[in-house]
């Protein structure tokens, strides 16, 4: 392939993006030996690369991992139940839904992660609070993409549904709900992104629990390269994870 | 998750108490009836649940309290800050992707991917950066807002009618002029939804910062009432604090909804 060649190919944009990092984090690291930068500061990339090693084994990163994957399953069972299901009694009931609408979706622009201190007193130092704290976070967008969904059903299906004498249960079951379903997973996706934000946060600020404490407890050793190491950690586990649920949704939207 | 933000505006109600209202008015009493019974119960801790008497106590006194307004002086100064260094950032960043295809497809999935993670663990960094003081709170709200304004511009961008830029460029307007007189009025309503996810991020960012390490700002008061396990004065400032962000969402909201119309 010749020169010009490559440039036209679709890979060679995101190339560029990627040796553009590379050339980023190798001119840091001149800068650095240089004098430039501060090294106690910004400690050298090559030593933070090599520090991952050690953050992996020496801070139990698998357990950690585990942990937080953990309190983001908890928080994601809890948001589906109850967020699909406000969702549907919302749809149901049409004068509640137009009286607490607006209500859930001021809750939604609220910063609710800042009740962490209540939650604290609440329920203690524990994942319970990091796991009550992702659902609360995440609840807002389940219920409106649910209610959303269900509203969304197209007139035609549900003629259909009613012209076979389906009872409002069947109704609701064979026609309702599967036409509504892309709709609530992309709620549920969103309420696992805000619930896995929320869930590290909060594991970094009370100091308890997996991915979030590391930073933490290595900020307050200043173990400098290993505290650059864990934050490139869990940036690129949070990457993965919404690669993950991206390509999980696309597989899952029905084709048109 | 542009959309699950977005205040609606309900239908408005009908002349006199609708049945909305009505429903309203009663789920805000039962809720109230609720905590009052399980505060005076001792069904739960008394003071996790303290009476609303109490509540609104602490609240009143909060209200009049000369050294808040100051605390509450010092977050909106910080958040008012990381608002403009993120937001032209983000303008910048989101026009230079917006306008060039290739630098779009070599670096927006970068922010794409960065935009939802936890910002909060970039804290010790931001300390060691910017210090302990207001510096590392307005870098926290910075990061915060700068992706979603980014996004938000740059999607904002591809979506300018081609027609627009087309006559900007036979005008032969220059960059600065193709900024100032094409793009940013086209833009208006994504900008203002940028501004709009940008601002509540900025306020979680940087009362988080306040809540882990300062000695000043509102998030210093909410974490200080948990250190001396004051609850009334808690629900208070957290009170204030969602009143204040959900109004705040609510009238750059407004405005955005003003510029469709006068666009319409």
């Amino acid at each position: 392939m010749t020169a010009a060649a490559i440039t036209r190919t679709r890979a060679f944009p995101t190339l560029v993006g990627v040796l553009a990092l590379v050339a980023a984090i190798a001119l840091i690291e001149v800068l650095i030996r240089l004098g430039a930068i501060n090294r106690f500061i910004v400690p050298l990339p090559s030593q933070i690369a090599l520090s991952f090693e050690r953050v992996i084994v020496e801070e139990g990163i698998p357990e950690r991992f585990w942990l937080t994957l953990r309190e983001a399953f908890w928080a994601t069972m809890l948001l589906t139940v109850f967020g699909v299901g406000i969702g549907v009694l919302l749809h149901r009931i049409k004068t509640l839904r137009l009286a607490t609408e607006t209500w859930v979706a001021a809750f939604a622009s609220a910063p609710t992660v800042l009740m962490y201190p209540l939650f604290l007193v609440i329920f203690g130092r524990s994942a319970n609070t990091i796991i009550m704290m992702g659902f609360v976070a995440g609840l807002a967008p389940v219920i409106l993409k649910t209610v959303e969904g269900l509203a969304g059903t197209r007139r035609v299906l549900i003629d259909v549904g009613r012209s076979f004498k389906l009872t409002p249960w069947q109704l609701y079951w064979k026609i309702l709900f599967p036409a509504a379903l892309p709709s609530i997973f992309v709620g549920i996706k969103l309420g696992m992104i805000f619930a896995l934000i929320n869930i590290v946060g909060v594991e970094f600020l009370i100091n308890f629990g997996g991915l979030g404490q590391l930073i933490n407890e290595l900020a307050e050793r200043y173990d400098l390269a290993g505290t650059y190491a864990a934050i490139c950690f869990v940036v690129l586990v949070s990457v993965l994870f919404f690669m993950f649920t991206e390509r999980v949704e696309r597989w899952l939207r029905p084709v048109n | 998750m542009a959309q699950t933000g977005q205040l609606t505006q309900a239908p408005a109600a009908l002349p006199g108490l609708s049945r909305v209202t009505l429903l309203r008015i009663a789920i805000v009493l039962t809720i109230l009836v609720v905590w009052e019974a399980t505060a005076a119960s001792g069904l739960l801790f008394r003071d996790v649940v303290p009476s609303l008497v109490v509540i609104v106590r602490a609240l009143w006194n909060l209200l009049f309290e000369p050294d808040f307004y100051w605390h509450l002086g010092v977050t909106a100064g910080e958040v008012g800050t990381a608002l403009l260094i993120g937001g032209l950032a983000g303008l910048a960043v989101g026009i230079a992707l917006g306008a060039n295809r290739f630098l779009s497809q070599a670096f927006e999935h970068f922010l794409y991917y960065l935009g939802p993670t936890p910002k909060i663990i970039f804290f010790p960094v931001m300390i060691m950066w910017f210090g302990v003081g207001s510096g590392s709170k307005v870098a926290m709200g910075t990061i915060s807002c700068f992706f979603p304004i980014a996004l938000s511009v740059a999607a904002g961008m591809r979506q300018i009618d081609q027609v627009l830029i087309r006559v900007g460029r036979s005008f032969r307007a220059n960059t600065w002029q193709m900024v100032t007189k094409v793009y940013l009025p086209a833009m208006r309503a994504p900008i203002i939804n940028g501004v709009r996810l940008g601002l509540g991020v900025a306020i979680i960012g940087t009362l988080l910062a306040e809540t882990k390490l300062s000695n000043r700002g509102v998030g210093f008061l909410i974490i200080n009432s948990y250190s001396t396990f004051n609850m009334p004065r808690m629900y208070s400032l957290l009170i204030v604090v969602f009143v204040l962000a959900i109004g705040a969402n609510a009238v750059v909201s407004r405005l955005g909804n003003l510029e469709a119309i006068k666009t319409r």
